[in-house]
């Protein structure tokens, strides 16, 4: 069972979205997070839910596979929602005893749900379409010029890329450990909690050791094949930007700048315009 | 020729964990392994030789003696390297030595280790791939295959690095039959495309298949030579615990029955065509 376990949540495909850069998917999913910082009113967001309605779109994974993650945060949402509702000062429209629903309120809290809902599915659209390797890899990439500020950017990306490789492993360890510790009599299901979490050590204190164990053991191999960390190593896949990425880059830049004019220089624009008019 | 391998005098001690005493694990081994050879090093469970196998691709430094591959010493620094990369290894837990999530990833490995060229590092996973009958995997991730194969794509770690040697420590040991075959075939094989083989091993029926055998006994070198006459000092070799392979065995006892054998019979293929004969 554990064995079919699948890493993240990267939903396989061969779209548009699938085959760019990790690095101007990444880049790109930065830039949508703070769009929806800037963005001040309803046309804003409409827009920007057209534009990401788009990219699932495009990227052909199920919207069900998108909603998965709200999950979750669910009641995080709920909970903005209902402060920000009661709690915003401004035009009464319903009272019931000290509870006031004000039309500030219920704006300001439908617009804080949306940016949070946006800001889960837009960062979920990263990690549903780029394989946990290639975020790996990329991040490496884009973190690679702070390098000469001390940022460890090949050994944080090793350590994720090894991450990656030993869950399933330590998963099949803790099955085992389980099943030998059941055998002989271990009961990890009933009592209550505090129960259940002191029947627990009795299971992490082998996988503890055995994790060092596998750590050792990795370590000398990797030395073994001249592993030096990242100086003067060299990747077989090469990442080159080509012209899907130019293009992906090229709407990336149009979609921050409308945001940019729509939330800020329009109002300034806007009463001129209607002067003009 | 100059040997590869240059083991002289070896002496290893490590700290004991119980008493901080030592312990002497390799006690004056010397051997040489000729380029080309294949060599088979047995020995029961604390004899030294996965110990030795760590001298050689300086994993660990000798406390005494001198190891040389290439006529570099393993005690030179600046041929660390350089060492490793003609000396390669592959260790006995198929699961603890693959670094990527993807199999030709953990191929690139050593290559990308190496600073080889992109295009050049590609060409190599592919051969390597190939060569160990994996490449349809390429794409897999390392804890979906079986043991055998988890081994196989260890081994194609080394061979894209181009080693001159490799050293095989119990490579078979955690496997079922079927992969034990499976990466026996695989060792045959690059034997025959000219690679240094050595291996360490406690499957007497693997060792009987190199041409040179080394049998190690409490950090002592006990007996070496071919199979046929390092299998023909049955009495010491089980006065060692260690069992000879079923063949010698068989062909032994029924010598003794009266059966006209003659000398040197170490595999089954061999039992059976001097039987026919009889």
């Amino acid at each position: 069972m554990l064995r079919d376990i699948t890493l993240g949540q990267y939903y396989p495909g061969e779209s548009w979205i699938h085959r760019l850069d990790p690095r101007v998917k990444i880049l790109g999913t930065f830039v949508y997070l703070i769009s929806l910082f800037l963005v001040k009113d309803f046309w804003g967001f409409l827009f920007s839910v057209i534009c990401l309605g788009v990219c699932i779109k495009v990227s052909r994974v199920p919207l069900k596979f998108m909603l998965r993650g709200l999950k979750p945060i669910f009641f995080i949402i709920l909970f903005t929602f209902v402060i920000n509702m009661f709690m915003t000062r401004g035009t009464t429209l319903w009272e019931l005893g000290f509870l006031k629903i004000t039309r500030e309120g219920l704006y300001n809290a439908f617009f804080m749900a949306a940016r949070l809902i946006l800001l889960i599915i837009g960062s979920s659209l990263l990690t549903l379409t780029t394989k946990p390797i290639s975020l790996t890899d990329g991040v490496e990439k884009l973190l690679s010029p702070l390098r000469r500020f001390g940022v460890p950017a090949h050994e944080l990306a090793m350590m994720m890329t090894i991450a990656l490789r030993f869950i399933p492993t330590l998963l099949e360890e803790t099955d085992k450990i389980m099943k030998a510790q059941m055998a002989r009599g271990a009961d990890f299901e009933s009592g209550n909690l505090f129960h259940r979490a002191k029947s627990l050590i009795p299971l992490l204190v082998p996988l503890f050791i055995s994790a060092f164990r596998i750590a050792t053991d990795l370590a000398m191999a990797m030395e073994a094949r001249c592993y030096r960390g990242g100086d003067q190593r060299t990747r077989m896949h090469g990442m080159r930007l080509g012209g899907r990425d130019a293009a992906a880059g090229t709407l990336l830049t149009l979609y921050l700048a409308a945001i940019v004019f729509q939330a800020y220089a329009w109002p300034l624009i806007a009463p001129v315009v209607r002067q003009a008019v | 020729m100059e040997p590869i391998i240059k083991i002289e005098d070896l002496v290893f001690d490590y700290q004991s964990d119980e008493d901080g005493g030592t312990v002497t694990a390799v006690d004056h081994v010397s051997l040489d392994v000729e380029r080309g050879s294949f060599t088979a090093v047995i020995g029961r469970n604390g004899s030294g030789k996965s110990t030795l196998a760590k001298n050689v691709n300086a994993l660990l430094l000798p406390s005494g003696g001198a190891v040389y591959v290439n006529g570099y010493s393993t005690a030179d620094e600046d041929k660390l390297w350089e060492i490793r990369r003609t000396a390669g290894m592959v260790f006995q837990n198929p699961d603890n030595q693959l670094v990527s999530s993807i199999v030709e990833d953990d191929v690139a490995f050593g290559p990308e280790n190496l600073g080889v060229e992109p295009a050049e590092i590609r060409l190599r996973v592919d051969e390597a791939l190939r060569a160990v009958n994996m490449y349809q995997y390429r794409k897999k991730a390392p804890h979906l295959l079986s043991g055998g194969q988890k081994q196989r794509v260890a081994i194609a770690g080394v061979a894209a690095m181009r080693p001159e040697c490799i050293i095989l420590d119990e490579p078979t040991a955690m496997l079922d039959p079927l992969g034990r075959k499976e990466v026996m075939d695989i060792i045959r094989k690059l034997h025959a495309e000219g690679i240094t083989i050595l291996l360490i091993t406690h499957f007497m029926e693997e060792a009987a298949q190199a041409d040179r055998v080394v049998i190690m006994d409490r950090g002592r070198l006990a007996l070496s030579g071919t199979p046929e006459e390092v299998f023909s000092h049955r009495e010491e070799i089980r006065d060692m615990s260690l069992d000879v392979p079923f063949a010698v065995e068989l062909a032994d006892r029924l010598r003794k029955k009266g059966a006209a054998l003659p000398e040197g019979i170490i595999c089954e293929e061999g039992l059976v065509n001097c039987l026919c004969r009889l």
